[in-house]
């Protein structure tokens, strides 16, 4: 499998989710934000980080960079698209994905690992996880904080579009558990046609029990699979 | 000779002074945090009558077209493709 993944000046999480692919056996190229064509790809990744240092609001700026259009053009093509924290952000200010990602409820940036669930494992992204399963997981984010019209939430759940909801270790979803105060706890949502994931969770932070866990091999075994 | 390149310069002058500004902030039934914060010290200052904080973002935004119909129209153009996010903020235009 074909992976490119996008560099932004402040991106900083590109290696990690580099060594993350090829560890994982996908063929996977780099791609400068100023480049205006994608190599062949099954998987674009928009990885975390800081790009523009966040100026104006949180992805705004690499949201209209030159290699977006690729990426929507890609993405409106059927290509499956990863989008990270930042990541996240930059789909939805691309409109890629719906709602946005606000500054965190307690105003801090938070960089700890917390348990997240699986509310929908029948995706490209998802399904070597079982239904439900309960991953220990790393963020880092200080816009973690989901955010979308009535409609929309509406929306996600009836059609199954949340991907990942943040829980306690047993995997009770409430407002304890709830890290940043995302709606409905969301960490991961997809698109109507579930090509596109985004998620505020770092899973490249978590494929080598030697610095961390495995929890996050699956979705790239599933996006494999 | 003298006189005409004033009057162009007085011209020219008048040409690029069309100024904006664009506030954005975010919509009503989106929480605030800042805003919030900002509140609480206020009253810890002692601001008794204060029922509430909203934070924002100011930009000032000079534009060298002199027609102000189409100038606002940019602005508002400026406004829908990058300085607000429609999903959470609210943004007002004014002359200045």
């Amino acid at each position: 499998m074909n992976s490119s993944v996008i560099i932004f000046p402040g991106s900083n999480c590109d290696r990690d989710i580099a060594v993350a692919l090829e560890k994982m056996q996908f063929k996977n190229q780099m791609v400068w934000h100023k480049d205006t064509k994608l190599p062949k790809s099954d998987l674009i990744v928009i990885p975390g980080g800081f790009s523009y240092g966040d100026y104006l609001r949180s992805g705004a700026i690499a949201g209209k960079s030159l290699i977006i259009n690729e990426v929507i053009k890609a993405a409106n093509d059927g290509c499956l698209i990863l989008g990270i924290c930042n990541g996240f952000q930059i789909l939805t200010e691309t409109g890629l994905l719906k709602g946005a990602l606000l500054r965190n409820k307690n105003l801090k940036f938070i960089n700890k690992n917390v348990n997240i669930k699986v509310i929908n494992n029948k995706s490209n992204f998802t399904n070597k996880y079982k239904a439900n399963q309960i991953l220990d997981i790393n963020i880092a984010h200080n816009e973690g904080n989901y955010f979308t019209n009535k409609d929309h939430l509406k929306k996600l759940i009836q059609e199954n579009l949340i991907a990942f909801k943040y829980c306690d270790k047993n995997g009770n979803i409430n407002d304890d558990n709830n890290p940043n105060g995302s709606i409905e706890n969301i960490a991961g949502i997809f698109n109507e046609k579930k090509n596109i994931l985004g998620m505020m969770p770092h899973p490249e932070r978590m494929v080598d029990n030697m610095i961390s866990n495995s929890d996050g091999i699956n979705l790239f075994s599933s996006l494999m699979n | 000779m003298k006189l005409t390149s004033v009057k162009l310069l007085l011209l020219n002058l008048k040409k690029n002074k069309l100024k904006f500004s664009v506030t954005v902030t975010l919509k009503k039934d989106v929480l605030d945090p800042q805003g919030k914060v900002v509140q609480n010290t206020l009253k810890n200052l002692g601001m008794r009558d204060l029922s509430n904080v909203r934070q924002g973002k100011y930009f000032e935004i000079d534009l060298s077209i002199d027609d102000q119909d189409k100038a606002e129209k940019k602005v508002d153009e400026m406004c829908k493709k990058l300085l607000a996010n429609l999903i959470i903020e609210d943004y007002k235009i004014s002359k200045i």
